[in-house]
């Protein structure tokens, strides 16, 4: 068998609980982690005769999500009921939104800081909202052979976003779910948490395969329930080999007769996907309109007052960052993907201390290291903007020298003092340059070899001499010592 | 005691003529009389109606308020739902379920001091129109007990008739309130759409559904519709808007009353006795200063058609929730594991393995079990029919176009109603027919519901009123219907009549 | 379009109902009687119609985002047919 190149098509569609207090229809908690059963009422678990009512903060942020990612959104949308039976869903139906969804036709630009691919838009097909299902637990510890049913999640508000196939490679993928988790964070509609389930995700994926004949794509697999970004790569790798060498072995392309959209699931303990057990009557959903609920009305006017309150979006910081910062879009990425609060102390060391590139290292490099070390918040971090901004400044007023620097920075952190009293509790103080000029004196004096090796023309040898100096002087700034020892040199 | 009317009992309790412990012992007896024959009721309990009324009686002695319905006894039909009261929608299904809540009309006859006096029968979750689709027993026509009481609310009218209760409340998908309220001789109302709260009602179709009063007239009805109607935060499909106060101003007539007569109402497959007794009631408002015109519905003819696709289509989503899981009847699990094995085995023996595919999980299995044993056969005709007519592929020929003909109808009854203030006929084709005479014929049975189909697709309102008897005295009932929430008007009109005739006060007699 | 006993037996696993093959072979014969009747609507025109899934034309009908009491644990599980203290318990759902 010969090798073949490929392009990797993937779609995605990720199911985000939106950040409301209640359930989409009722107003039980949505608070994870309470004991099975203690979030549900009439309503959530379907007891006969009971009747949702739509949750109108779950609208509100369902349409500032839409409208971030650029959707159109529609006068008129409406729920529909999604027929199956499944133990977690009590109603026998999920209300979720079929043929006209409350948003279309969006897209979300994705980047690669490293360059690995040009941005691109990503297209949205539609996002709608829908509510979540209970969860099965299967019971192996009391040795039954029962499951057992929480409906706790049950009735939650979901919305679900569907990107077109635009997907070309794991790292594609991954800078859009990165890029839309960093979104939904900004925008406040979701905590995006993945191990609460908060988001998840299901791929669609098939390959285009070249031969000589031209591109022919292999049957599309949606792999479901993908809860991590590790997950997903894995998945997606694992499947694209899979379907490549069913190809190589079958031939069997999409759309011939017998191929149909296949559901796998993944186990990441072997590293595989699996076929999921599924009749072909399980996909007749039987949609209908919901009569227990009306439609939904937006005007343009409401579209517009919702765009007007929209926090700015992490693309929209970037490009702000590098303009008026004047700083790469690696690190406008960086300090943008820790959330809207350490861009807010970015800028206010950069304002401070006049210099936004070197501000951008500090707040990069130090700021953040601490905080992974410590595993601390920005909330929790102890300098304020202004005291970091002072040690920016004393460092380019060429107060400290830069190793120094960092010394001082650690100590302001460890002690929460500010960088006048790191200075003074470290002894760093300017070392006069008078000063400076006779411990160089007395060393070109004492290093005879040295200062052969320099006429020698071995200029880093003076290093040897930096070294001594900062032995009889820790405050000795190593430029200084190297110009003027090289100077005394010279003129010997 | 039990022939006077629901607004001179209040009137009488108010006055202590009477007190609510002796009115309800009065009914109470009633029941234990003529129960065992009529078989209205699914559920009394005399010492919980006791309680209830003495303990409004108390209330009213000690000087503190008492609500509009003053102690009167109502009945309820079992498919709403009565919080720590078994409610079973007449299904095996529900054989023991309790919900955990009251329907908003129950908090309101609550709050209202009605007596709750029982859940009565009805056809299984409300799909019928006899009460012979009841899982637990047949009810039977007060008039003539071989003959059905009509349906869904087959309880609900009957027990009226037989004065077991002086109210009831019914609901309203195709005609279950008017339908059997005309076979009865009894007052039925079905309000407009959003009228009524649905919360807690046990939904069949909830597009058509609604709840309301069944009443010996219509100034019954009209102090019970007072008391049930309004808005209601839980059901979206509640209109808000303001209640007007019926019971104040049912006994003022209306002037230059302007009726319409469904030319299309009067054709093939009406009864004659029943056309002779619309057409005589009609010279009765006539004489009461009415002008009458024909209208056209060019699309009725279609209600039952359109009404037997949207009705089983909704019913078969709103009855996915009776899987065995969450509440309500379950089949035996073991047994049923056990035959599942059984025939894999036989399966595997015989190495079919098409069928051994196909054979159920034992979970589906669990559902298919659960749902054959715990409904019965109507419900799980138009379970079948309902999930066929959504299915794929069939989904635009039949319930999709089915909502493009509602529509068409709607547009009927709006141009009528610019001509004319209601629009009037027969409730039924045919008087009560015997127990048994239809159940082998689903469809002859559909075509009953012919004249009411239509105003739950249209989400108008309809009343049915004693308008005469055949020869051999079996109740016709006069069907009007009503611009949306017109009801304050059409139970004027129907009073009117009321006033002016004594059909409604006709009882039967019952050994 | 005519209704075939193959339709009912598909259509009785997609509504979750077991039938006997006695009963589908009278359910196939009640309801082609009863859907042969309905495709009388075929008749009607209904060219630029608006579909009418609500008796009532309403729209943008809310509650507000606030806690109401959820129901106790064993109120909620009272009506299971069968339970722990804590869930509802099915016959195993793995790989389903």
């Amino acid at each position: 068998m010969p090798d073949h190149t490929y392009d990797l098509i993937v779609g995605l569609e990720t199911h985000v609980q939106l950040s409301t207090e209640t359930k989409l229809f009722c107003g039980c908690s949505t608070e994870f982690g309470a004991q099975p059963n203690t979030q549900t009422c009439p309503v959530c678990i379907g007891m006969p005769g009971s009747l949702p009512v739509m949750n109108r903060e779950a609208l509100q942020l369902a349409l500032k999500t839409a409208i971030a990612l650029n959707c159109e959104i529609p006068e008129f949308t409406k729920w529909d009921r999604k027929q199956y039976y499944y133990p977690d869903l009590p109603k026998g139906y999920q209300i979720s939104q079929y043929d006209l969804p409350m948003s279309q036709k969006g897209w979300l630009e994705i980047h690669d800081p490293k360059g690995r691919f040009q941005p691109k838009k990503v297209g949205i097909i539609r996002a709608h909202l829908e509510e979540d299902a209970g969860k099965s637990l299967h019971d192996e510890a009391a040795g039954k052979a029962d499951s057992r049913i929480d409906l706790n999640r049950t009735g939650t508000p979901l919305l679900e976003i569907v990107s077109a196939p635009d997907i070309r490679s794991t790292e594609e993928t991954r800078a859009y779910l990165t890029e839309l988790k960093l979104l939904l964070t900004y925008l406040g509609v979701s905590d995006c948490n993945m191990q609460e389930g908060s988001l998840r995700v299901d791929a669609n994926i098939n390959l285009h395969i070249h031969t000589p004949q031209g591109k022919v794509p292999t049957p599309i697999v949606e792999i479901k329930n993908l809860n991590s970004f590790r997950f997903i790569e894995r998945a997606l790798a694992y499947e694209a080999k899979r379907q490549l060498e069913v190809w190589q072995q079958t031939g069997r392309k999409l759309g011939e007769a017998g191929t149909f959209k296949q559901t796998r699931g993944w186990d990441d303990a072997q590293g595989v996907t699996f076929a999921q057990r599924e009749k072909e009557e399980s996909s007749d959903y039987r949609y209908f309109p919901d009569p227990d609920l009306c439609p939904v009305v937006t005007t343009q006017a409401e579209v517009e007052q919702v765009r007007a309150g929209l926090a700015e979006s992490p693309r929209a910081i970037r490009e702000r960052l590098e303009k008026a910062h004047g700083i790469t879009p690696y690190d406008s990425d960086v300090i943008a993907a820790q959330g809207r609060p350490t861009v807010d102390y970015y800028e206010a060391v950069a304002k401070a201390a006049g210099d936004g590139k070197k501000a951008a290292n500090w707040v990069t490099q130090e700021v953040l290291r601490v905080l992974n070390e410590q595993s601390w918040t920005l909330s929790q971090f102890p300098l304020t903007a202004a005291s970091l901004a002072d040690l920016v400044k004393r460092v380019i007023a060429g107060e400290i020298e830069i190793t120094r620097a960092k010394e001082v920075f650690n100590d302001m952190v460890a002690n929460k003092r500010s960088a006048a009293d790191s200075l003074q509790a470290l002894g760093i103080t300017k070392v006069d340059l008078s000063e400076l000029e006779a411990i160089c004196k007395e060393l070109v004096a004492a290093n005879p070899k040295i200062v052969a090796d320099v006429k020698g023309g071995k200029q880093q040898a003076v290093g040897a001499l930096v070294g001594q100096a900062k032995k009889r002087n820790p405050n000795a700034n190593p430029n200084d010592v190297r110009r003027i020892c090289l100077e005394l040199i010279e003129k010997m | 005691m039990t022939a006077r009317s629901a607004a001179e009992l209040i009137a009488d309790l108010n006055a202590r003529k009477v007190s609510s412990a002796e009115l309800t012992k009065g009914y109470l007896d009633q029941i234990a009389k003529h129960d065992g024959r009529v078989k209205a009721f699914l559920l009394v309990d005399p010492a919980a109606a006791l309680a209830r009324a003495k303990e409004i009686d108390d209330r009213r002695a000690a000087g503190k308020p008492v609500g509009k319905l003053g102690g009167l006894p109502v009945a309820i039909k079992d498919v709403i739902c009565t919080q720590g009261v078994r409610t079973t929608c007449a299904s095996r299904m529900l054989e023991n379920f309790v919900p955990p809540y009251d329907a908003t009309v129950v908090t309101k006859l609550k709050s209202a001091d009605a007596v709750l006096i029982g859940k009565t029968n009805m056809d299984e979750f409300a799909m019928g129109g006899s009460t012979e689709n009841s899982a637990y027993f047949k009810t039977t026509n007060p008039w003539d007990t071989s003959r059905v009481p009509g349906g869904s609310s087959g309880g609900a009218a009957a027990c009226l008739a037989a004065g077991m209760a002086p109210l009831s409340i019914g609901t309203d998908t195709g005609g279950s309130i008017r339908q059997p309220a005309a076979l009865c001789s009894v007052t039925g109302l079905k309000p407009t759409y959003g009228r009524v709260s649905r919360y807690g009602l046990v939904a069949f179709a909830s597009s058509l559904d609604q709840i309301g009063p069944l009443g010996r007239s219509a100034e019954d009805c009209a102090v019970l519709l007072e008391v049930l109607a309004g808005h209601d935060p839980r059901d979206s499909t509640s209109a808000n808007l303001p209640v007007p106060e019926y019971s104040k101003t049912v006994n003022q007539p209306l002037a230059g009353l302007k009726l319409g007569l469904v030319r299309e109402y009067f054709g093939a497959g009406l009864d004659a006795e029943i056309e002779a007794a619309v057409r005589e009631a009609v010279k009765v408002y006539q004489s009461l200063g009415a002008t009458v015109k024909e209208v056209s519905m060019p699309h009725s003819k279609y209600g039952i058609a359109t009404y037997y696709i949207i009705a089983p289509s909704e019913a078969s989503s709103n009855l996915a929730r009776y899987d065995g899981v969450h509440y309500g009847y379950r089949t035996e699990e073991k047994a049923m594991l056990a035959e599942l094995a059984a025939e894999q085995q036989k399966l595997e023996a015989a190495k079919d393995q098409k069928k051994l595919a196909d054979l159920d999980t034992p979970l589906v299995r669990l559902y298919r079990q659960t749902r054959a044993e715990g409904f019965g056969p109507e419900v799980k005709r138009r379970i079948m029919l309902g999930t066929y007519t959504l299915s794929a592929g069939y989904y635009d020929a039949y319930y999709l176009k089915a909502l493009k003909v509602r529509r068409l109808i709607r547009g009927d009854y709006d141009q009528a109603f610019e001509q004319v203030d209601f629009v009037v006929g027969p409730t039924t084709p045919s008087p009560a027919f015997k127990i048994g005479e239809k159940s082998s014929d689903p469809l002859a049975m559909y075509l009953e519901d012919l004249y009411t189909v239509t105003a739950n697709l249209a989400g108008i309102g309809g009343i049915s009123i004693p308008c005469g008897f055949t020869k051999s005295g079996l109740p016709i009932g006069l069907q009007m219907q009503c611009r949306p929430f017109d009801e304050e008007r059409l139970l004027r009109a129907a009073a009117m009549y009321q006033r002016a005739t004594d059909w409604h006060t006709k009882r039967p007699k019952l050994g | 379009m005519s209704l075939t006993r193959a339709d009912v037996e598909k259509v009785s696993l997609l509504g979750r109902l077991r039938l006997s093959e006695a009963e589908l072979d009278k359910m196939t014969e009640q309801l082609a009687r009863v859907v042969g009747y309905v495709e009388q609507l075929r008749e009607v025109n209904t060219e630029g119609v608006q579909p009418m899934a609500h008796a009532l034309d309403m729209h943008n009908v809310f509650r507000d985002d606030a806690l109401a009491a959820s129901l106790p644990r064993d109120a909620a599980l009272a009506n299971a047919p069968k339970r722990d203290s804590e869930c509802y318990r099915v016959p195993a759902v793995l790989g389903e």
